[in-house]
């Protein structure tokens, strides 16, 4: 396989956040309706452990722990490439199907039909749930003008 | 000194399932969920991460559950079951201009870039109990929802710091120290401070912060700005050496602005003392944020007059797991202890009744 190219690595970013957030059930679903993908080959089974999150002093200075975080980890291999999952939480089968997923996706061969059969309906889902909570912080948004004009 | 005493197996056995049956309650009221206490009590559950350092909902509800409700208790279990993991890494530092707002609000100027967001907030709410909640099956409410502008939302501190009038964060990149991995040395530094309020105990963040507002510590705070929401957390994993996305965890920041008189160095200006924790948790973060600025008075050259600003007494004792631990093992057995003070006690006093015969009765 050719190496990635930054191109591909900011895909690779988004198809792997947009599986980090996704549940398991989710992905099996989306995953059920396509040609069933061959058996990887586990190189790391699906482990749980922490990540340290940090944060910034004042938001914007240095460093600074603030707590851990669960993260489920989980890597593949699928024919030349190998698959990387880290998802938030605990779930050991998202891991494992994000991790296929990352491999899957690396072939060009399969990736136009897992990018539509299983990512974008993911990213769509997860930007309709941004949205929704976006127009409602929106509607407590605070319009002042309303308050002069009664004065 | 305490020991350990033998016999008390069959008692301690009872006790543990006399415990499991109070916890269940009455049986013919259905048994709590984790779900149920995960989504019906978000308050509680994010308490419990933050005190027990831990980002993880199923995990505080559970263990809200395990401890009957007591959240002290339910963040030492969230701390002990910490332990039992392997630590990935750390990830990039978040980026909280990047933050999914649910709410955002400033006290210090009415009309600000990004406007003032209300969100899912008691403060305008009556304090009057609703009966109606404790009617079941209800219908559920459903919050209004309206165009939203894709605005920028520039932080209150950053307007400021570019007219000059506020202090700008020292931007060094070192690693910073870990609680979990090395004990507290003095004097402590701000990346360890902040660690160390972030987890800390709730009620006394609270009362420290509320003391600084009372005139021990001399602040005159102003709330520069809150924001609650979610933010994406990434981290670079070593076998891919580019970070990615690991998901989106909930928090509340503040930013406190704070008067600072100037030095021989620095002209009068804002000062910042800063507040994030896990979660939804705004008293939280406003007491963080208080008592941030105190402990800031070494580096600023204030005098150090109140406990607040003390940041051996507020480090030490700011973590209600080491509290709790220490105060609770009070219940122990001091037999030993106990008989010698006793002993103590009645030399004393045969040693004063030998000396002043009259006084005896």
């Amino acid at each position: 396989m050719s190496p990635m190219t930054p191109a591909d690595t900011e895909e690779r970013r988004h198809w792997m956040a947009v599986l980090a957030r996704a549940s398991a059930d989710e992905i099996a679903g989306l995953l059920a309706s396509l040609p069933s993908l061959p058996a990887p080959e586990r190189l790391r089974a699906p482990e749980t452990g922490l990540v340290m999150v940090r944060g910034r002093a004042g938001g914007d200075g240095g460093p600074f722990n603030l707590g851990e975080m669960t993260v489920t980890r989980c890597s593949v291999r699928l024919g030349e490439a190998v698959g990387h999952a880290y998802v938030a939480g605990r779930d050991k089968r998202q891991a494992e199907l994000a991790a296929l997923l990352d491999a899957a996706l690396q072939d060009p061969a399969r990736r136009a039909a897992l990018m539509e059969g299983v990512i974008a309906p993911l990213a769509a889902g997860q930007q309709a749930a941004r949205d929704a909570e976006a127009r409602k912080a929106a509607a407590t948004r605070v319009d002042f003008f309303a308050m002069q004009t009664t004065r | 000194m305490y020991v350990a005493v033998k016999g008390g197996e069959r008692a301690i056995s009872a006790a543990h399932a006399w415990l499991e049956e109070t916890r269940r309650g009455d049986p013919a009221v259905p048994e709590l969920t984790i779900a149920q206490i995960e989504q019906q009590m978000p308050l509680a559950v994010d308490r419990v991460m933050a005190e027990g350092s831990c980002h993880d909902r199923f995990l505080a509800a559970l263990a809200i559950k395990q401890a009957k409700g007591d959240l002290i208790e339910a963040a030492f279990l969230l701390r002990a079951y910490r332990t039992t993991l392997p630590r990935f890494g750390a990830s990039e530092p978040l980026d909280t201009t990047r933050m999914r707002l649910r709410r955002r609000i400033s006290a210090t100027y009415k009309d600000l870039p990004g406007g003032q967001v209300l969100g899912p907030t008691f403060d305008y709410t009556h304090r009057l109990l609703d009966f109606a909640l404790a009617a079941e099956g209800e219908d559920r409410a459903v919050a209004p929802e309206m165009p939203a502008p894709a605005a920028e939302v520039p932080r209150v501190t950053e307007l400021l710091a570019r007219e000059g009038l506020m202090q700008r964060e020292a931007l060094a990149e070192e690693e910073p120290g870990d609680l979990t991995r090395q004990p507290l040395a003095f004097p402590a530094e701000r990346p360890v401070r902040l660690q160390n309020l972030a987890r800390g105990d709730e009620g006394f963040l609270l009362a420290l912060g509320y003391s600084t507002q009372r005139g021990y510590g001399n602040a005159h705070p102003f709330v520069g700005e809150i924001r609650v929401g979610h933010v994406t957390v990434e981290f670079t994993p070593p076998e891919l050496g580019f970070p990615i996305e690991l998901g989106e965890i909930g928090i509340t920041e503040c930013q406190m602005v704070n008067q600072f008189k100037g030095s021989r160095t620095e002209p009068a200006q804002f000062t910042r003392g800063y507040g994030l924790v896990f979660g939804h948790g705004e008293r939280r973060a406003m007491a963080m944020s208080l008592v941030d600025r105190g402990l800031r008075a070494r580096e600023l050259g204030e005098d150090i007059t109140a406990p607040a600003q003390d940041e051996e007494f507020v480090l030490y004792h700011s973590d209600n797991i080491e509290a709790t631990g220490f105060v609770e093992h009070l219940k122990l057995p001091h037999y030993v202890d106990f008989q010698s003070e006793l002993e103590n006690l009645r030399s004393i006093r045969r040693t004063a009744e030998a000396a002043l015969p009259e006084a005896a009765e």
